[in-house]
């Protein structure tokens, strides 16, 4: 379908009604520096509001898998779980943000006996509304990654020359078909572009292929001087789910609240135990811990990376470190010693 | 402190991250900061899984099964934090709260019929005291235990030990030599040589302890030639859900908690932090 900007602006307010429309949007001044804006997840109401030529500095993740998000509030002798909005959720994204949600669904929803209620609760109400990528954005990997392409979406677009250019797919939207038609949308064919090349481009060592040697590799050094456990690259990260529990009490201790929030394997205490004992202390050791499991550990358990090659790592790192280049250096590694064992 | 303590509260039920009261029913004071609980509670559990125990509005800490007998449940909680120093002015009569059992424990079948050796570092004693206890009612004769402490303060189950002592070859050292001691003292490292290693081929052997204390003990099984396959190993990590969820105690593809704590040698020894 095709519309103009008015006409899906108006179908932008239908939306709006009937729930909430997301998608990465500008937060003016809202960057590392003064008066810079940074591209965020918030709410779209209307298309201009919208940003699709720069790559948004978090991912849609906090949609499902809030920073912040209370499991219980304690009040008196009970125990309450917060009241569920029941609203559906619209949510532009891009192709490796919607594998991104796929590797969240693996850890909330299929990684151990139960399914996490509350994880599952805001993903039943996810709409995703892919948008194609024209063109490639700095440190994007998506292709070797595997994610530059997805057909799990509900809708799909394209932003051209003051147009939108869009498809339904599957029955959760059918219902707009019509409506959208109403409102002058002109049938036409469209399937949502995807990139076929990235300038950055990664070798994965094979699954299973990093062995003990590997693990305490001068690579590592490297990062432990570099790094400096600021954890920005978990924060935007699409894939990173961990997280802590944390219970607060006020009033006395008549009320109170038990909550997780993120935590991730850079920053401080993600492995230390009550007692003071830390498992890893090195920064280095972090970045093998992280990239191990976004390359390898993961696979092990769920047959694709979890890495989707978005970049925000990248993007976002204070130190320049890269984390396709890490990858990169590890398969050299891996190689080099292969080669040697061979001779 | 906060009032939920002294309370029944009730939690909805029917997801995984509920919670349910279980009364203490006494403690005792193991160390100036090691207490075990007897709690009330009824349920099919392992020794050695754990529960999520918490104080509503302070937090949830990972512990250790003790010991279980029918109605009553043992757990031995080390004051080393928020939660823990909360939960150390309960008194009996008041509610802890939990959720689990998680993991996976020592299933005391898996060892009747084979000779078993128990090596254990501090409160590492504390989740194979319930396997250490039956063994010694079924076949004492084949048992062994060698359990260091740093000293005779620390010394967990003093009663218990000195029961387990006239009934089986059990052995307590302390790091250093102390007045008023007349045991052992150095690592369990350097008595490895009073444990059976004639019968290593079918003998299994239970090591539990601080990880340095794992890592040397580990090297010297198997510099004794002890098959990996007769290695029983339990960790201890950072957990914050017990159900696969919040990423802390993953190591490699494996969730310590969904299938540890307790592990195989043959497993463990793929498993760098």
């Amino acid at each position: 379908m095709k519309l103009s900007n008015h006409q899906m602006n108006q179908w932008l307010d239908l939306l709006n009604q009937e729930g909430s429309v997301y998608g990465p949007i500008l937060k003016k001044k809202g960057g590392s520096f003064s008066d810079l804006d940074r591209v965020v997840y918030g709410k779209v109401n209307q298309i201009e509001d919208l940003i699709v030529d720069q790559k948004s500095y978090f991912s849609p993740k906090e949609l499902v898998f809030p920073m912040r998000e209370t499991l219980f509030y304690f009040e008196e002798n009970e125990a309450r779980m917060p009241v569920t909005d029941e609203k559906p959720i619209f949510v532009f994204l891009r192709a490796c943000d919607i594998h991104g949600l796929d590797r969240l669904d693996e850890i909330f929803l299929n990684n151990g006996p139960f399914k996490d209620p509350y994880y599952l609760n805001k993903r039943e109400l996810i709409h995703t509304f892919l948008i194609g990528c024209e063109t490639n954005f700095d440190n994007c990997f998506c292709v070797s990654m595997q994610t530059n392409q997805t057909d799990q979406y509900d809708a799909a677009f394209g932003f051209k020359g003051g147009e939108v250019h869009m498809t339904l797919s599957g029955d959760r939207l059918k219902r707009h078909e019509e409506k959208l038609l109403e409102l002058g949308a002109l049938k036409e064919d469209f399937s949502p572009a995807y990139v076929l090349e990235n300038p950055t481009k990664v070798s994965i060592p094979p699954v299973g292929s990093v062995n003990k040697d590997d693990f305490v590799d001068t690579l590592w050094l490297s990062y432990s001087s570099r790094c400096i456990a600021c954890g920005r690259c978990n924060t935007s990260c699409p894939t990173c789910s961990c997280f802590t529990m944390q219970d607060t009490a006020f009033a006395g201790g008549i009320l109170g609240q038990r909550r997780r929030r993120w935590a991730s394997c850079h920053i401080k205490d993600y492995s230390t135990m009550a007692g003071g004992h830390e498992f890893r202390k090195t920064n280095g050791e972090k970045m093998r811990f992280k990239t191990m499991h976004k390359i390898n550990d993961y696979h092990k358990r769920f047959d694709k990376h979890m890495c989707v090659g978005c970049g925000r790592c990248d993007d976002v790192c204070p130190e320049y470190i890269s984390f396709s280049k890490c990858i990169n250096l590890l398969n050299e590694v891996v190689e080099k010693r292969e080669g040697q064992q061979n001779d | 402190m906060t009032n939920f303590t002294s309370q029944t509260l009730m939690s909805p039920t029917n997801q995984p991250y509920a919670f349910f009261p279980a009364k203490i029913l006494s403690f005792v004071d193991e160390t100036a900061i090691d207490r075990t609980f007897e709690l009330e509670y009824t349920g099919n559990l392992q020794i050695g899984q754990f529960f999520q125990v918490s104080v509503p509005g302070v937090g949830e800490a990972p512990i250790s099964i003790s010991e279980y007998r029918e109605g009553h449940l043992f757990m031995t909680i080390r004051r080393v934090g928020r939660v823990t120093d909360v939960i150390f002015d309960l008194k009996v009569g008041q509610n802890l709260f939990l959720r689990g059992s998680y993991g996976n424990g020592f299933l005391t079948e898996n060892f009747v019929g084979s000779p078993v050796t128990v090596i254990a570092g501090g409160t590492g004693l504390a989740p194979v005291r319930g396997l250490i206890e039956r063994l010694s009612h079924i076949q004492p004769e084949s048992l062994e235990l060698m359990v260091g402490f740093k000293s005779m303060a620390d010394r967990l189950f003093v009663d218990t030990l000195q029961n387990w002592e006239s009934k089986f070859k059990a052995k307590v050292t302390l790091d250093r030599e102390e007045t008023g001691w007349d045991g052992l003292t150095g690592l369990v490292t350097t008595h490895m040589d009073l444990l059976s290693f004639k019968d290593a081929k079918v003998r299994k052997y239970v090591v539990v302890g601080p990880p340095i204390m794992m890592k040397f003990v580990l090297i010297e099984l198997l510099k004794r030639k002890v098959p990996e396959e007769n290695i029983i190993v339990s960790f201890e990590r950072n957990m914050s859900c017990g159900i696969g969820k919040c990423g802390h105690c993953k190591i490699d593809e494996t969730y310590v908690c969904l299938e540890g704590p307790v592990f195989s040698y043959v497993k463990a020894k793929h498993l760098i932090d």
